[in-house]
């Protein structure tokens, strides 16, 4: 009888799906803020010498400024900001109903410009886009991330999850590899970081400007030499919305400032 | 363009006070190319001033070795109530105007 019950048990462990690359435990979670030097914090904590802040205040002028055809402002729909935009981004990127995808912050805005204000898209990356993005986000600091809680995000969460733990690029690297499994060590004299989103878009100083998350995931690409997705591919959405998703709960922090 | 200035608001008599300044700009060096291989003109900030009710207090060069959105911190003796004004001025005509002001008691 224990013979069998041994055999049976043997079996189910061995058919069990070998555990994916150590994924970290929500306890264990830490912001790129805690992997920083003392100077690099000390210019994120204080808001007059964050750079990033330079970008909030122009967003907060954009903010206000009629655009469009429309003629119409953000404000004019949305009011105050301090109030309408608190914790927006942390649910970010939401489930369209119209397009049935997500998108992210950054899509929304230009949505919004598209529909509302019959105005011309912000080009990704452009100061515009950094900027509003910026502001609205800065809303929410330190409001907990409730990102992919919409049960519609769930197919998306798991493309996104699939392109993590995928192996590309010549160097033959899955973003879990160093983000789950070696987070900690580091790379060229870099600490390597968790990759959790929690302050975008944020001011890198070795970019000496704002950028987005998805410049971000750009660049990581490129560094494992595989081909970069397009600003605003699907792909990104995915990866923008899974690392967000497995970010939910830890503190907004935008403006970061990151090295 | 947008500043940010951190000045005390209050400071006693003969205090030494600490003044923050951070201007947007993109500090771009001139000795980058293009993907073209185009020269990116230069385009930096040259001069900074800061004015303490109309006397000059402080004054610096800036070069193309300093990063974007330049940040300068100095230190002042805190004299009288008043108005500081900073100035930025760059290449192209590029001019840039902030103020702060503070009570001595």
């Amino acid at each position: 009888m224990n013979f069998w019950r041994a055999i049976v048990l043997a079996a189910l462990v061995a058919t069990a799906p070998a555990p994916l690359a150590g994924e970290i435990p929500p306890d264990a979670r830490r912001s790129g803020y805690s992997f920083m030097g003392p100077d690099t914090r000390a210019m994120q904590d204080d808001d007059t010498s964050s750079p990033g802040m330079l970008f909030v205040l122009d967003g907060e002028t954009l903010w206000t400024k009629k655009a469009g055809s429309a003629d119409k402002a953000c404000a004019d729909c949305h009011g105050d900001a301090r109030s309408s935009m608190k914790g927006v981004a942390a649910r970010y990127p939401a489930f369209d109903k119209a397009l049935a995808r997500p998108v992210t912050l950054d899509q929304r805005i230009n949505l919004c410009r598209a529909n509302h204000q019959q105005a011309a898209p912000l080009p990704y990356e452009s100061r515009d886009i950094l900027a509003l993005s910026a502001f609205v986000a800065h809303q929410s600091r330190g409001v907990a991330i409730t990102a992919g809680d919409d049960p519609q995000l769930k197919p998306f969460i798991e493309q996104g999850r699939n392109l993590f733990m995928q192996r590309e690029g010549q160097l033959n690297l899955a973003c879990t590899n160093c983000h789950d499994d070696n987070f900690e060590k580091r790379l060229a004299g870099s600490p390597i970081t968790q990759a959790q989103p929690t302050g975008y878009p944020l001011y890198r100083l070795e970019w000496q400007t704002l950028g987005s998350l998805e410049r971000r995931l750009r660049s990581c690409m490129t560094g494992v030499r595989a081909q970069a997705y397009d600003y605003g591919a699907p792909e990104l959405v995915a990866l923008e919305l899974y690392l967000m998703a497995r970010a939910r709960g830890m503190p907004m922090e935008t403006p970061a400032v990151r090295p | 363009m947008a500043a940010l200035i951190n000045v005390p608001a209050k400071a006693k008599r003969g205090d030494i006070i600490e003044i923050r300044t951070l201007t947007s700009h993109i500090m771009e060096t001139g000795f980058r190319h293009t993907m073209d291989g185009a020269l990116v003109p230069r385009d930096i900030i040259t001069s900074f001033t800061c004015r303490y009710n109309g006397a000059e207090i402080f004054r610096a060069d800036l070069f193309p070795a300093i990063a974007a959105n330049p940040y300068l911190s100095f230190f002042t003796v805190a004299k009288e109530s008043g108005k500081f004004e900073f100035e930025w001025i760059g290449d192209n005509g590029y001019s840039s105007t902030a103020s702060a002001s503070i009570t001595v008691e």
